[in-house]
């Protein structure tokens, strides 16, 4: 297979994707620049999570799950057989909707990224979780109670967390499947602002099913219609001139 | 008469009789307890617990009897416990869900319903006639062990089922094998549950007497046992030979091996107990 090398962090060539006989996503090819946050919207149901954890390889667990063309990230087709799926993982961090602090304490937390790669030293770890805490702007809120259970903090705190989680191994792209939709206002804004700090070092890519959120975090934004990705541009660009007709229906509420 | 009335009144009827069945069986409980406490208390001391069997019920302990249970609880343990959970490990964590698994499933589920003497012949062909084990210790742990594996394999499964994917998900994002997964995160989370349902399996099994009759395990054994090989007896059994005997007093030995049983099983619920209520309390999602 030829990989082609340009300057794209992220590209998908015609790729389809199945769960078992049922199509969800019909020949999306995409290209990301790095460094830049990219928003998915679109009704729900339409393959947008399907489609962001083609990145990070999660749907490998569904089953009756296949696909059909090619993803690539950094120029290298990570759907091939020598991909070590483990390290794509660790190149590929991911947040999800609800936060998902594993139950133990918030230094545990993470510091987990690193004990599953043999990491054990204590200073290292110390400086790994007060950095990666410290960019997701958790480390004041937290700083005395390290050792306090990750599951007593507020659901904002909490995916603050799990960011600050996926930090710590170092990623160089980051999916975040609707990351505020179980949030309050506050902690939104907070993870909103998060994102544009991040997006200097790290290629972002977000669902979001709030079009206002769309239009302030990303650049680029792609709208998912049944499988389709209908339209995908500059973010300005698609929220006030649309060109498609769905993706105008779709923007002014007409349906979703 | 309305119908909000009605439903009053059934919930009333329902109540009562919830309640009313509830004190039957703790009543009944109750009288049970009082009678043995009663006629065994009494005989508990220091010499009932470090002496041999013997003819006469006021000489008669229970050293062997117990420290049979003992080895039979540690020995049983020991096999029943890594099994068990590797099994149950394998059967939720790997194994890939065909039509064998799903009747295997059923089975395993089914097979903690089975009569237990059914087990014991199963032990008395395979380990003491086949393995030539004779009835010894190990013939007695790996027939029992059979007996509660499937409850700790059942056990294993629904704890790692209960533990949300949310958290697996988790860790396989950030580059964490399976064996990882299981081994930091599904395991710990799990591990008051899967210890809680060994407890109960293993209470189960020292409580055993009809499989251990059938491999041929001894009413009388005149010495303590000191090695895996060797003959034995356990207190479950020693209370049916003592049961049987026409002598008073051996009606109250029984009594009182009867109390130090239950404080055995009472201790071992006990941590099964804690170990339930300290996930509970560390493991909110
Ligand atoms: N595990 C699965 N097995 C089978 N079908 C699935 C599975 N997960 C999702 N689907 C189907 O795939 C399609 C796309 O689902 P997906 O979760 O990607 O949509 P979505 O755009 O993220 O929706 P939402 O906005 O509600 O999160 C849906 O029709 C859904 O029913
Ligand atoms: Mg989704």
């Amino acid at each position: 297979m030829e990989e082609k090398k340009n300057k794209y962090k992220i590209e998908t060539r015609n790729i389809s994707v199945y769960y078992d006989h049922k199509k969800v996503l019909t020949n999306v090819s995409i290209q990301i620049e790095p460094n830049s946050v990219t928003a998915f919207i679109g009704p729900s149901g339409c393959g947008k999570s399907t489609f962001l954890r083609l990145f990070n390889r999660m749907n490998d667990y569904i089953e009756g799950f296949r696909k059909e063309g090619d993803v690539f990230i950094d120029n290298k087709n990570i759907y091939n057989k020598r991909t070590n799926v483990e390290e794509l993982r660790k190149a590929v961090g991911m947040v999800f909707q609800k936060p998902n602090p594993f139950p133990k304490s918030i230094y545990e937390n993470v510091a987990y990224g690193l004990r599953i790669q043999g990491i054990n030293k204590k200073n290292t770890l110390d400086e790994v979780v007060e950095k990666s805490l410290k960019k997701a702007v958790l480390w004041d809120e937290v700083k005395d109670d390290l050792k306090n259970p990750a599951l007593a903090l507020s659901g904002g705190q909490q995916q603050r967390l799990c960011i600050a989680r996926a930090l710590a191994v170092e990623p160089s792209v980051i999916l975040m499947d609707e990351p505020a939709s179980a949030l309050d206002p506050i902690s939104t804004s907070k993870i909103e602002d998060l994102i544009h700090e991040l997006k200097k070092k790290y290629t972002i890519l977000i669902v979001t099913h709030n079009m206002h959120q769309a239009g302030r975090v990303s650049e680029n934004t792609g709208f998912f219609y049944l499988g389709e990705l209908v339209e995908f541009g500059n973010t300005k660009q698609i929220f006030t001139n649309p060109a498609n007709e769905k993706t105008e229906n779709y923007i002014t509420g007409r349906f979703g | 008469m309305n119908n909000s009335l009605k439903n009053k009144i059934t919930d009333q009827v329902f109540k009562y009789f919830a309640i009313l069945s509830t004190m039957f069986g703790l009543v009944v409980l109750a009288i049970f307890l009082a009678d043995i406490l009663n006629q065994g208390l009494s005989r508990i001391d220091w010499s009932f617990i470090t002496s041999l069997p013997s003819r006469f019920p006021e000489k008669s302990g229970i050293l062997t009897a117990l420290t049979g249970t003992v080895w039979i609880f540690v020995l049983t343990a020991l096999i029943s416990i890594p099994i068990g959970v590797a099994a149950g490990i394998y059967l939720e964590e790997y194994g890939k869900k065909t039509r064998l698994a799903n009747i295997l499933e059923i089975n395993i589920a089914n097979l903690a319903g089975v009569p237990s003497i059914i087990y014991g012949i199963l032990g008395l062909e395979i380990f003491v006639r086949t393995m030539g084990l004779g009835g010894s210790l190990l013939a007695g742990s790996f027939t029992l062990s059979l007996l509660i594996l499937p409850i700790i394999i059942v056990a294993t499964r629904e704890s790692i089922r209960a533990v949300p994917k949310t958290i697996k998900e988790a860790s396989f994002a950030l580059g964490a094998t399976k064996w990882q997964t299981i081994w930091s995160q599904i395991l710990p989370a799990s591990a008051g549950n899967i210890i809680t349902g060994i407890i109960l399996a293993l209470s189960r099994a020292i409580g055993e007497t009809a499989p251990l009759i059938v491999i041929g395990a001894l009413a009388y054994v005149p010495f303590v046992a000191t090695s895996p090989m060797d003959e034995f007896s356990v207190l479950p059994m020693q209370i049916f030979n003592w049961i049987s005997r026409p002598q008073k007093g051996f009606i109250i030995n029984a009594a009182s091996a009867i109390i130090v049983l239950l404080v055995f099983v009472f201790i071992m619920n006990g941590i099964a107990v804690y170990f339930r209520y300290r996930t509970q309390k560390k493991m909110k999602w």
